[in-house]
């Protein structure tokens, strides 16, 4: 796989790079989160590392979609700011934050009928004009992005019949369509079985090492968190626990802060990365009684 | 990985192909409606040969033909024309914002709260300007109550589904009211309003409708049919990719409240309409997508073909044509529903 998507962290459709200081691309200080009038997270910092591969982990309902989404400008926070590259992210045009930083939901739904070329063409959108629309540029980008996701072969596949880990892999290449420095990804492996998860995951890790993209992913296996990211947020109830590279986050302390589950921390016998081994029934509930 | 091969150019594009197919459906149903005109122009006490009508159209014509067709005929088939464009329109964009295929204007409310505003005035004994005036505004007013009671915070297709049925069937109930507090003669005009009938149409009917087309229209199918395209496929999403989603609805749905409107003010609450075209637009094209142009198109060859056919049906007695679209679009309903459980969708 030599062909990766050229881009430059300074060319054009990046939209506001180089006009922030020293701090991190993405970052969000003091944020108050919430749907309606329930309060999901109140007074949160967080900061995504430039060129990092941040997984975001914690138990359900603990807020890491929520932060995820305000990240990406689709739920505004209550109190607080979101600052990419420097600015407000509420006060950025929509197109150009749209150019800078792409978000693929757990949410999407594929059209009826749609083939995978023209799935992951509509992630050109926020290239494209009323009087310029489909160019030589998009139909490269599109190509370049189909074939980094290895979903080439299947550009006139309708999008209904793939399999589950060949549909993850096409929404992927539509948000790398997108050309966006930074990009976050809710539960990517969600619904896809362990071989497709692994597939999954190799893919971002290669997008992440190949173009220098800033990853930010939601996942819920921590073993995979732990050998994937390079950077790990650890939640709970709204709060961040704990920030950092995987070795010194993932202790059996902090899983048990986190989760409420007794575990053993070992090495990953493949990567050296920590690998969390949950607490045998017995231990379990003596520990709990 | 093996994806390194060279695509064949067929494939990719955006789809290249399917686009073609649109634009060829679209300039099919066209075609297939202007053809419908000629043959309703030519017909009636004094028939015309096809070539005659388009030649008298174009300016060739006899004084006694010029009169027969501009004053006559050409406003009801244009009426025709422009209702089934708006409605097909109007539908599509429903379908579109509630997510549902059957999000019509019909079974959202919109199409009633003009029948009450007209019927009102039918009551109280208004002319037929007024009627026109009175459907507008009942749709007009209908749309922005539905809106303020389906908005949280955003608004959301299935709230809006579900604030639209219950408008429906409040305004059903005001209508029937209506109709038994008119007296006898006005009843059975309300009866023909509400059934949709393009009889007796004049330029004054349809310029109305004509104005609002020529500014909706293009603001609909050029400005807002990308990012409608990229918003079905869920908020989030295109919020991501940088489309101004509530922005964009409150666009659109405005848009398409005042096509419903005015098309009921020109030719009354024409059935299934709204809710026929955008199913066998998207058929015909096999496209993904609201498919707004082709809609249109279709919705245009539809209602004059559906006018053509109340008007020969039966020698000497005109339907009104919101039989013949009832009948058809209910139809065609029920087998496409028929269809679908026999492949197993439903």
């Amino acid at each position: 796989m030599t062909e990766t998507i050229a881009y430059e962290t300074s060319g054009q459709g990046n939209g506001v790079a180089g006009m922030h200081d020293d701090g991190p691309r993405l970052s969000g200080s003091a944020l108050t989160l919430s749907y309606d009038k329930r309060v999901v997270a109140e007074g949160l910092d967080v900061a995504i590392p430039d060129k990092s591969f941040t997984v975001i982990i914690g138990p359900n309902a603990c807020g890491k979609s929520t932060l995820l989404r305000a990240l990406a400008r689709t739920l505004r926070p209550a109190a607080g700011t979101v600052l990419l590259d420097g600015r407000d992210i509420t006060s950025l045009p929509a197109r150009q934050v749209a150019r800078t930083l792409g978000l693929l939901p757990q949410t999407s739904v594929a059209p009826d009928g749609i083939t995978v070329a023209e799935l992951v063409g509509r992630g050109r959108y926020p290239h494209q004009r009323l009087l310029r629309q489909w160019s030589a540029d998009d139909e490269r980008v599109v190509r370049e992005s189909m074939e980094a996701t290895g979903v080439a072969d299947l550009a006139g596949r309708l999008v209904d019949e793939l399999s589950g880990g060949q549909r993850q892999r096409v929404w992927i290449a539509m948000a790398l369509a997108q050309e966006t420095p930074l990009l976050l990804l809710d539960e990517p492996t969600t619904y896809l079985d362990i071989a497709h998860q692994i597939e999954v995951l190799d893919l971002c890790a290669r997008l992440h090492e190949e173009a220098g993209r800033t990853l930010v992913a939601v996942l819920h296996d921590l073993n995979h968190a732990a050998r994937y990211a390079t950077h790990l947020i650890a939640m709970r109830d709204g709060r961040v626990v704990a920030a950092g590279a995987p070795g010194e986050v993932m202790t059996a302390d902090l899983v048990e802060e986190v989760f409420r589950l007794p575990c053993r921390v070992i090495d990953d016998p493949e990567t050296g990365t920590p690998l969390v081994v949950p607490a045998a029934r017995r231990r379990t509930e003596t520990a709990t009684r | 990985m093996s994806g390194v091969r060279p695509m064949p150019v067929r494939r990719i594009a955006g789809g290249v192909t399917l686009r073609f197919r649109a634009v060829a459906v679209g300039a099919g149903c066209l075609l297939l409606a202007l053809i419908f005109c000629v043959l309703a122009v030519g017909g009636g006490d004094y028939p015309m040969s096809p070539s005659d009508v388009v030649r008298t159209i174009l300016g060739g014509g006899s004084p006694a033909e010029d009169f027969i067709v501009h004053e006559l005929r050409l406003p009801r088939v244009v009426t025709a024309l422009l209702v089934g464009a708006a409605l097909a329109l109007a539908g599509a964009v429903f379908q579109s914002l509630v997510r549902n295929p059957l999000g019509s204007p019909d079974l959202l409310g919109f199409t009633q709260g003009s029948a009450a505003g007209a019927l009102l005035v039918v009551v109280t004994g208004g002319g037929s300007a007024a009627l026109a005036g009175g459907a507008v505004l009942g749709g007009v007013v209908t749309g922005v109550v539905i809106y303020a009671l389906a908005w949280r915070g955003g608004l959301h297709g299935h709230r809006l589904v579900l604030v639209g049925i219950g408008a429906t069937a409040i305004l059903t109930g005001v209508n029937g009211y209506l109709l038994t507090r008119g007296r006898l003669m006005e009843a059975a005009r309300a009866m023909l309003w509400l059934t949709g009938s393009l009889d007796g149409r004049g330029w004054e009917d349809v310029l109305p409708l004509l104005a609002a087309m020529a500014v909706l229209a293009p603001v609909v199918l050029l400005g807002c049919a990308r990012p409608l395209a990229i918003t079905e496929m869920g908020d989030d999403l295109a919020r991501g990719l940088g489309v101004r989603v509530q922005g964009l609805r409150l666009v659109l749905l405005a848009a398409a409240v005042l096509l419903t409107s005015l098309a009921a003010a020109a030719a009354g609450p024409v059935s299934f309409v709204a809710l026929t075209a955008p199913h066998l637009a998207r058929r015909m094209t096999g496209a993904p997508g609201p498919n707004l142009l082709a809609t249109t198109c279709t919705g245009a060859a539809l209602l004059t073909g559906a006018d053509l056919v109340a008007q020969r049906l039966f020698a000497g007695h005109q339907l009104p044509v919101g039989v013949v679209t009832g009948v058809l679009g209910g139809g065609y309903l029920v087998w496409l529903l028929a269809a679908q459980r026999k492949a197993g969708r439903i």
